[in-house]
């Protein structure tokens, strides 16, 4: 990471540095909201506007932080930023909200999100380190979205909740596959994306 | 100025101002967001009683809340003794109610795994164009398999037809118990009979599918046996005497009006 142009700080961890792919950070949360689409991108969003934030924030003042207590900081402002998200998820999508709330709450704890804050934004300009917030954000929604798309449709027979596949207790042709609608079926899709983009990017496999 | 930010005095006031940002965005936030947190939460109580009213179609063409107001009447009462009492049925909260110990009882016959019962309840009444009493809505709560489930249950002017059976909250497991919200299940319930000839409830869930022409039997939810036996206990529960059993009865002895 010695070039930190917006743009590269943007784009890489969709595929090159993906934070779940290739960094493993993040993969409870990705296991719990990822059984529909729209649940999925609600949480990438929520996850966007609280990295590209936070990190903005820290890297605003990362001049003025104490050192002795730059992981609390980092924390407060992070913990400020999810409630705040969870407001307003609340006042505009109460039906997601009453889904995702729990799952909200614990972005605090999403390792990205201070993972970010600790060795992007206490170094680097504000801009770049919102850059590289919104970046990871996305990174962190990709491999979301994909899940949930594999899990919506062979789990629900559905895509953002209308009918692709017709479901046999509706009188349609497809059995529903129960072990997709299982949270810990998403280990298996997200081993998946692992392997297809260490195929592609075999510069990711680790050397023993 | 490194040595002027690591010190006591500059860590402290540091720590401080972040707080006091940090505590002052929470709550502008908080506050100035409440009042459209309320209303969703009432439009989706209000979309659930409609819909057990069977008035959804009307209610989204007309919208919620003026066809609520229109159809839909809250009365608070009291459950041991069934009859009316004061109180704004829009400040009732069923489960703050339940988590305060001189507000609720534990049942005697707790079947339906609810551990404290708010000690009033509101009712919905619900008029047809001429103004007569066609539906009356019964809030619910009961243990499924993972947690409780709160509904409601939609009852004929004769206090023993179903209307429906609708959950409004659960955290069943997808694809097998929260099948409870599947269109199909719900179509089972109406025109079923809660209570027999002796005016006990009668209602059960049955695994495997009911007979055909049974008034009291309905499908069970096929993979989801915990579930089902849930909601077969939560309305025995609640139509019985330390549910809606005295009101049931008084409400049958007079006019619903």
């Amino acid at each position: 990471m010695s070039d930190n142009s917006a743009k590269k700080v943007l784009t890489q961890p969709i595929v090159d540095n993906n934070p779940i792919a290739l960094q493993v950070l993040g993969i409870c949360s990705a296991l719990a909201v990822t059984s529909s689409m729209a649940n999925a991108l609600v949480m990438t969003l929520a996850v966007v506007l609280v990295t590209a934030f936070s990190n903005l924030f820290i890297s605003i003042i990362r001049n003025h932080i104490p050192s002795s207590v730059r992981i609390i900081v980092q924390m407060a402002i992070i913990a400020s930023l999810v409630i705040v998200v969870d407001q307003v998820l609340k006042a505009f999508s109460y039906q997601l909200s009453k889904e995702l709330s729990v799952f909200v709450g614990l972005i605090i704890t999403n390792c990205i999100v201070m993972g970010r804050a600790e060795a992007f934004a206490m170094k680097e300009k504000p801009v770049v380190s919102f850059m590289d917030g919104i970046g990871n954000g996305l990174g962190y929604g990709v491999i979301l979205m994909v899940v949930a798309f594999f899990r919506e449709l062979f789990g629900f027979g559905t895509l953002f909740g209308k009918t692709v596949l017709p479901l046999v207790q509706n009188d349609g042709w497809y059995q529903a596959n129960g072990l997709l609608v299982l949270p810990f079926s998403s280990f298996f899709i997200i081993g998946l994306v692992i392997w297809a983009i260490r195929q592609w990017k075999p510069e990711q496999v680790e050397k023993d | 100025m490194s040595s002027k930010k690591e010190s006591f005095l500059g860590t402290l006031s540091f720590v401080v101002v972040v707080c006091l940002v940090c505590a002052a965005l929470v709550s502008v936030s908080a506050v100035q967001l409440k009042p459209l947190q309320t209303a969703n939460k009432l439009l989706d109580k209000q979309t659930k009683i409609l819909e057990a009213a069977g008035l959804l179609e009307i209610g989204t063409k007309n919208g919620i809340v003026p066809t609520y107001n229109k159809f839909v009447e809250a009365k608070m009462i009291d459950l041991a003794t069934g009859e009316y009492v004061d109180g704004n049925p829009d400040f009732f909260d069923e489960r703050r109610d339940a988590r305060d110990v001189s507000k609720s009882v534990k049942p005697q016959n707790d079947i339906a795994g609810i551990n404290r019962q708010a000690k009033q309840a509101v009712v919905y009444f619900v008029r047809n164009g001429a103004g007569e009493v066609d539906t009356v809505i019964l809030p619910i709560v009961g243990s499924g398999l993972w947690d409780l489930m709160y509904g409601f249950i939609g009852l004929e002017a004769d206090m023993n037809t179903v209307k429906s059976v609708i959950y409004s909250d659960h955290k069943e497991t997808p694809g097998l118990g929260a099948e409870v919200l599947n269109p199909k299940w719900k179509a089972l319930w109406p025109g079923k009979k809660m209570f027999n000839e002796q005016n006990e409830v009668a209602i059960k869930i049955v695994k495997g599918g009911a007979k055909a022409g049974d008034i009291h039997g309905v499908d069970a939810l096929s993979g989801a046996t915990l579930t089902s036996n849930g909601v077969e206990r939560t309305i025995h529960f609640w139509l019985g005497e330390e549910g809606y059993g005295p009101f049931i009865k008084a409400s049958l002895a007079k006019e619903l009006n």
